[in-house]
């Protein structure tokens, strides 16, 4: 039992210390991935993660291009988005009204049997499915999600990398500038930009991407202008090599800890001011919809009708919630100092440590 | 020092000029101001449409029209405010407008920031002390969850579970056996894990803490306290020899006997000063009554520590002092609390306490009593002050977790305990006071965003402050009223950022301004 603790204790060691990424030839990159794997809680995540996204996007289909404006369709005489539409294997889309099945539209969920039903998440007054709504809802957060997390982090690593990395004019030039957004309150930035360009999900993303990327900007700064400090990009320059091949070759993968993780955080945030622009009105707006566009629609209905309002606000927490674990794995697989080893104290220790006496015995 | 704040200033100045006329455009251009107006049919439309854009500028462009409004700000300097009239709240000054909704959203985020500053700093250090063990892993997991939380989502539980629900209970407020049961078990698993230690301490905090919190919830069965609660004379004694406690942990330690007798002696003037209090309060009428009696208090504190703290009488004057002022709050607090049946008789039976939309209630303002309207306040301030905490405990409860062990990981925390001081000295002298200053500088941060930062509790819970005031300016596209609402929350985040600087400049001597 005791040789067998110490076995987990030298591979727990040799997966973080220096010495062993040189005996054992490993790789930033492979090492951060081990790490970032033996997280459980990252990694569940980072699959939850995965598995709505797929859920939301197959099952009520996308919509390419076109306005998003709902038409009724004249052969069929139902309404239809404008737009390209590949259909998903949900039997009901977001906008079309169906029959009422059970009492109010409460939800046909079964637990025990599992059995979903017609409208598992039920219906609205107007025999709107949920489902769709949801779904079609979490597909726009995910797209503003990733285009914030996109556009936001290219936006603050090449700001942040050119004012660390020249100084000067351009440098006190450029973190004037950040001051100038960072002072404007998120909210309002992007409820004004939102109601004035605003609408749909892509627009929202690229406006929110637009004014999210000042924290990080700062951060890269900071990191370029300690790192532009070290050996080896003096080593570089004397090899000859260009400023940008310096920026990105040499300091900016020295950085890519700090830019990864503040990028999760940054689409955790981007998730929460989506839903919350949405909600006052400023965001994502009709016909097209948004899960906190969902929780406005029926907020005085919690009373009556509550799974209008806690699935919508479920699938925020849970997105929420698993890019921020995402991000705490992140942070723990690149920075060796957040290191966890097995207590020898406590409670659960001094149990262990009865069992083992009594086992001896 | 000074070139530094004025250079600051200046920089500062600059930077809130342009985004200042970032805003107006933007939102300048989002829409027609008058596109309502337009459509009434008003027989004399016309003429209105005609004065309205005489007052706004309207033929103005934007480009231009922005210089007309920064001239009218810029009386403010010389005390001429004139920010324009807002079409979003009936052609009103917006100056007068931003004034009465500031003070409504000071009230609103005053208390929850207190509130969450002291849970989320008390509750990170434990979380710091006890590293990975399962209270903080726990806690760590639900600062998680609370940071994934849209407001908005919260606020309609909360209005449901923490209002409606809650306020039926308060009816008839008796816990049955299983809940009594479950509640005591929980606070008790908690009590153990904030205590820590090995399995025999343990074992002994689960029994104390299990059979202590359930038999305090029978006696409020037994009493009924919730349907009328009182502090009443043993209450303001055994909370002031709490409070005592607490003080005392923090500052000198239960090891100095002068500082204990005297820091426990407040609880009995606290006590002393209960039926004076009552007459107190019944002389001084107004919120001068309610400042005399934590001044009285704090000074009678201060006193007693000059005159017989002997060597360490600076420490224990301001101990005392400290305990003093909380112990007048809580006899603040107890005046209040006796004109509880009073104040439920005034409100609509239907209600309940706990209040879940707007900031007052009509009845209770035409009364015009001081204490009615403290309580009234309260009623109102419940949910919205839980809201605004949850996201901010769970921030504030990450940061001094991090402060602290990073504090503690240092050389001459080591040092301090190899010269052998006791744990509580080390942890609250040497490592607290440290730990606090990056925490001193994101308070002074966090405040100054959040006057413009509560829109959308607001919202939730109709509030009429800054938050809504932005929302019916942008709503309506009501330049004025939006750039009213962001020159202030801009000057407050200025403001904040130079203290944020200087807090830590001054706090950190390592850090110098220049």
């Amino acid at each position: 039992m005791a040789r067998k603790k110490k076995d987990t204790h030298t591979m727990l060691n040799q997966e973080i210390s220096i010495e062993a990424r040189q005996t054992e030839g490993l790789s930033l990159g492979t090492i951060v991935r081990r790490r970032f794997f033996a997280h459980k809680a990252a990694l569940a995540s980072l699959i939850t993660l995965g598995l709505i996204t797929l859920i939301a996007f197959t099952s009520v289909g996308v919509v390419i291009g076109g306005s998003g404006n709902l038409v009724t369709d004249p052969e069929t005489n139902r309404l239809a988005v404008d737009g390209f539409r590949i259909p998903g294997w949900w039997q009901f889309n977001w906008y079309e009204n169906y029959d009422v099945v059970n009492n109010g539209g409460a939800p046909t969920l079964q637990l025990w049997p599992l059995d979903p039903g017609l409208h598992p998440f039920g219906q609205d007054t107007l025999g709107k499915d949920i489902f769709a709504r949801v779904m079609r809802g979490i597909q726009q957060s995910m797209t503003v999600i990733v285009l914030v997390g996109f556009l936001s982090t290219v936006l603050g690593v090449v700001i942040g990398a050119i004012s660390g990395f020249l100084r000067g004019r351009i440098d006190s030039f450029l973190m004037r500038f950040t001051d100038v957004i960072i002072i404007i309150p998120t909210l309002v930035l992007g409820a004004v930009l939102g109601r004035t360009f605003g609408g749909n999900a892509v627009s929202l993303g690229v406006l929110l991407g637009l004014i999210a990327w000042t924290g990080l900007a700062r951060l890269v700064r900071a990191e370029f202008l300690s790192l532009r400090e070290r050996e080896f990009v003096d080593a570089a320059r004397v090899a000859g090599a260009s400023n940008l091949r310096i920026i990105f070759r040499h300091i900016l993968p020295n950085s890519i800890g700090v830019v990864v993780v503040n990028a999760t955080l940054l689409m955790s945030a981007a998730i929460l001011i989506e839903t919350s622009l949405s909600y006052l009105g400023f965001g994502i707006t009709a016909p097209d919809i948004s899960l906190g566009q969902i929780i406005s629609e029926y907020n005085e209905a919690f009373k009556t009708r509550p799974w209008l309002f806690w699935y919508p606000g479920l699938f925020i927490v849970a997105i929420a919630l698993a890019i921020n674990f995402v991000g705490d794995g992140l942070r723990d697989a690149f920075d060796p100092r957040q290191r966890r080893l097995p207590r020898t104290e406590g409670a659960i220790a001094d149990i262990k440590r009865l069992l083992n006496r009594g086992g001896k015995k | 020092m000074l070139s530094f704040i004025l250079r600051r200033l200046a920089a500062t100045l600059v930077v809130l000029l342009v985004a200042s006329f970032i805003v107006y455009q933007l939102t300048a251009i989002s829409g027609d101001p008058l596109a309502e107006l337009r459509a009434s049919r008003d027989p004399d439309i016309q003429s209105k449409l005609a004065y309205l854009s005489d007052v706004l500028d309207l033929d103005t462009p934007p480009l231009l029209r922005y210089f007309l409004w920064l001239g009218g700000a810029a009386g403010c300097l010389v005390g001429q405010c004139d920010l324009g009239v807002s079409i979003a709240k009936g052609q009103g000054e917006v100056t007068e407008l931003l004034a009465g909704a500031m003070m409504s959203t000071l009230q609103l985020i005053t208390l929850a920031t207190i509130l969450s500053i002291l849970v989320g700093v008390a509750v990170g250090m434990t979380t710091a002390l006890r590293q990975y063990s399962g209270y903080d892993y726990t806690v760590t997991f639900f600062a998680f969850i609370f940071y994934s939380l849209p407001i908005f989502w919260v606020a309609v539980l909360l209005k449901e579970y923490g209002a409606i629900r809650f306020n039926r209970f308060l009816a008839d407020p008796t816990f049955t056996p299983v809940t009594l049961t479950l509640v005591a078990l929980f606070l008790a698993l908690v009590v153990t894990g904030i205590v820590g230690g090995g399995l025999k301490t343990r074992v002994r905090s689960f029994v104390v803490s299990g059979v202590l919190s359930g038999a305090i919830m029978t006696w409020l069965n037994v009493t009924q306290w919730l349907k009328t609660p009182s502090i009443g004379l043993v209450g303001v004694v055994l909370l002031t020899l709490v409070v005592s406690g607490i003080i005392l942990l923090l500052t000198t330690g239960f090891g100095q006997k002068r500082a204990v007798i005297i820091i426990s002696a407040m609880g009995l003037i606290a006590g002393a000063m209960w039926l004076p209090g009552q007459y107190l309060f019944f002389y001084l009428t107004g919120f001068t009554g309610i400042i005399a009696m934590i001044a009285i208090m704090a000074i009678i504190g201060i006193t007693l520590g000059l005159l017989f703290g002997g060597d360490a009488k600076r420490e224990i004057a301001r101990a005392a002092g400290i305990v003093g002022a909380i112990s007048g709050l809580i006899l603040v607090i107890d005046e209040a609390m006796q004109y509880w049946s009073q104040y439920l008789g005034l409100i609509s039976i239907k209600s309940g306490f706990v209040s879940t939309i707007g900031a007052v209630t009509p009845t209770i303002k035409r009364q015009d009593n001081l204490w009615l309207t403290l309580l009234d306040n309260y009623a109102h301030l419940i949910l919205p002050t839980a809201a605004l905490m949850i996201v901010s405990v769970a921030g504030y409860t990450r940061y001094a977790r991090a402060s602290l062990l990073e504090v503690m990981n240092q050389d001459y925390i080591r040092t301090a305990r190899a010269k052998g001081l006791s744990e509580r000295v080390v942890v609250v002298r040497h490592a607290f006071r440290n730990a606090m200053i990056p925490i001193a500088t994101i308070i002074a941060f966090d405040i100054s965003g959040l006057i413009g930062g509560a829109i959308i509790t607001e919202r939730v819970f109709a509030w009429e402050g800054m938050g809504a005031l932005f929302s019916a300016g942008l709503g309506h596209v009501d330049v004025n009223l939006v750039m009213g609402f962001f020159l202030i929350t801009g000057l407050f985040a200025v403001v904040g950022n130079l203290v944020a600087d200087l807090l830590y400049s001054s706090l950190d001597p390592r850090i110098r301004v220049s």
